[in-house]
């Protein structure tokens, strides 16, 4: 009965969608009610009829220009950087023996604490915070490269030194397209740091598209505005990811 | 017989070096790392005291370090990030168990969880404070919140991977519902909780230190804005070192608990 119910292509999501509806169905009750202060949490109608406002008033196009833009350069670093530091220490396995763990203890330090002194180095512009989006974002995409090398199958290896490839020709042709997936597991997640950590910047020190639009409309103590803002703010991610994972899934070989 | 092992050769020290090969590279890159920045620092290339003198710094630390005010700011944020950590960490795994047990459950509402995950969570940060004020409420939020994700979806997932053959023994030695959680499903599924609680420590962290950069009067974060705002260099180097140094470390031992499983599994 219950796996019937669990196969079923519709119920499931379907509850999922109905019990989000129901809760905000709840919270606007509560408000009106007066359970819930209208002054802390504004009421869901408010929020979605303060969508419109705050896209046209608040330039949320030209903002979300600048977000990706930022992005878009930190993951052009993050790509360029990280795939070659990862080639680099596989190239180099001395290097890669003495420096892998160092990487990936940099991958699990909470770089972000670190704005304060990018600030200081690269001033409150959007240098700081593309810069701060490549640093979250490099260890990954260094360390994913490198183990997307590590595991080309021998009998890969062996066919290119067969055939006698030259090494750009073996890396190129061999090693490179077999690691391609995994390097791409790395990049995904090396940008999905990055623009965590460019929308946090943003928020933090005020300055440049989503982060501080959140941030402004908070400090003007538009309630609406600001719920209307993270939602947006929280689609945007979604939309982001779930293109990224389709773009994962169509690189993955089948096996 | 055990022949299999014969063809490793003797390892020679290569440069009649003193050190390995590993060993010697390592301090090579951190001899030519001080030397940089030593050189950096007396070059005077970028505006006095952003590359402050290793030495200034090594005296921050030591200031820091014996400085009890420190250990205030530093006994906030842990107590936040340990309130923090609980009730993320708790709602995480009870969440987490019930998605992993329902098979329908999960269907409904994970896909949310998954999405949800990895969004910017310093974003709520403005929505905390109006629910919990400025004092240390709101950076339990944003820490709980933060580790909350992590948590959820790794106990979800390790519970779908339990060895079926673990739950058959526990039904036919009839188990009932309290022994399978404590014999059976919990054991087995110690791997993915642990690595959860590493990586909610991790964002845990985060969060609240963010948090408490952004509005705060107490706390490491604020310590290390207040660093920035009267700009002490040195000792805002000297506060991310001791911060990095405590997160990795915290980081290794908690990787170390979910290691040690493993190696004894296989």
């Amino acid at each position: 009965m219950t796996a019937t119910l669990a196969n079923n292509r519709y119920l499931p999501p379907a509850l999922g969608i109905g019990s989000l509806i129901a809760f905000v169905a709840l919270v606007e009750l509560l408000i009106r009610v007066g359970l819930i202060n209208r002054f802390i949490v504004p009421m869901p109608s408010d929020i979605i009829a303060a969508f419109p406002r705050v896209i046209v008033e608040e330039h949320v196009l030209s903002r979300f220009l600048l977000t990706a833009a930022e992005a878009f350069s930190a993951s052009i670093l993050v790509t360029v950087f990280g795939v070659a530091g990862g080639v680099m220490l596989y190239r180099y396995q001395l290097l890669r023996r003495a420096t892998e763990t160092w990487v990936a203890a940099i991958a699990a330090a909470p770089l972000v604490l670190m704005y304060p002194l990018y600030l200081v180095i690269f001033g409150r512009s959007a240098l700081t915070i593309v810069m701060m989006g490549f640093t979250a974002g490099l260890a990954p995409v260094i360390l994913k490269t490198l183990e997307g090398l590590s595991a080309t199958r021998r009998v890969l290896i062996n066919v290119g030194r067969s055939f006698n490839l030259t090494p750009s020709q073996q890396f190129w042709k061999i090693l490179f397209p077999a690691a391609l997936p995994t390097i791409f597991v790395g990049l995904r997640l090396g940008l999905i740091f990055a623009l965590i950590n460019i929308v946090g910047v943003e928020f933090l020190i005020n300055f440049g598209g989503l982060g501080q639009l959140i941030n402004e409309l908070a400090e003007r103590y538009d309630l609406a505005g600001t719920y209307a803002a993270i939602c947006f703010v929280i689609l945007v991610s979604i939309c982001v990811f779930i293109l990224t994972e389709r773009l994962e899934r169509w690189l993955r070989p089948v096996d | 017989m055990a022949q299999t092992g014969g063809l490793t050769l003797p390892t020679a020290k290569p440069w009649g070096l003193p050190l390995r090969p590993v060993t010697a590279l390592r301090v090579a890159i951190i001899v030519a790392v001080v030397v940089l920045w030593e050189a950096l620092s007396a070059s005077g290339w970028l505006y006095r005291d952003v590359v402050p003198s290793l030495l200034a710094i090594g005296q921050a630390v030591y200031a820091t370090l014996s400085d009890p005010t420190f250990y205030f700011h530093l006994g906030t944020t842990a107590y936040e990030i340990g309130i923090a950590l609980l009730i993320g960490g708790l709602s995480g795994l009870a969440v987490g168990l019930l998605l992993g047990g329902s098979k329908f459950m999960s269907r409904a509402y994970e896909a949310y969880l998954y999405y949800l995950g990895p969004c910017p969570k310093i974003i709520f940060f403005p929505l905390m404070i109006m629910w919990f004020g400025v004092g240390p409420g709101s950076k339990v939020a944003m820490g709980a919140i933060s580790c909350f994700f992590p948590v959820a979806l790794n106990v979800a997932g390790g519970m779908r991977e339990i060895d079926k053959v673990l739950i058959r023994v526990g039904k036919s030695f009839r188990a009932n519902t309290w022994q399978m959680v404590t014999k059976i499903y919990l054991p087995a599924m110690r791997h993915p909780v642990i690595n959860g609680v590493r990586l909610g420590l991790g964002v845990a962290l985060i969060g609240t230190l963010l948090a408490e950069t952004k509005l705060s009067n107490r706390g490491i974060g604020f310590l290390v804005i207040q660093a920035y705002s009267i700009f002490n260099m040195p000792q805002m180097y000297a506060l991310l070192i001791i911060l990095f140094v405590i997160s990795i470390g915290a980081n290794t031992v908690i990787g170390r608990f979910g290691g040690l499983d493993e190696i004894r599994r296989s």
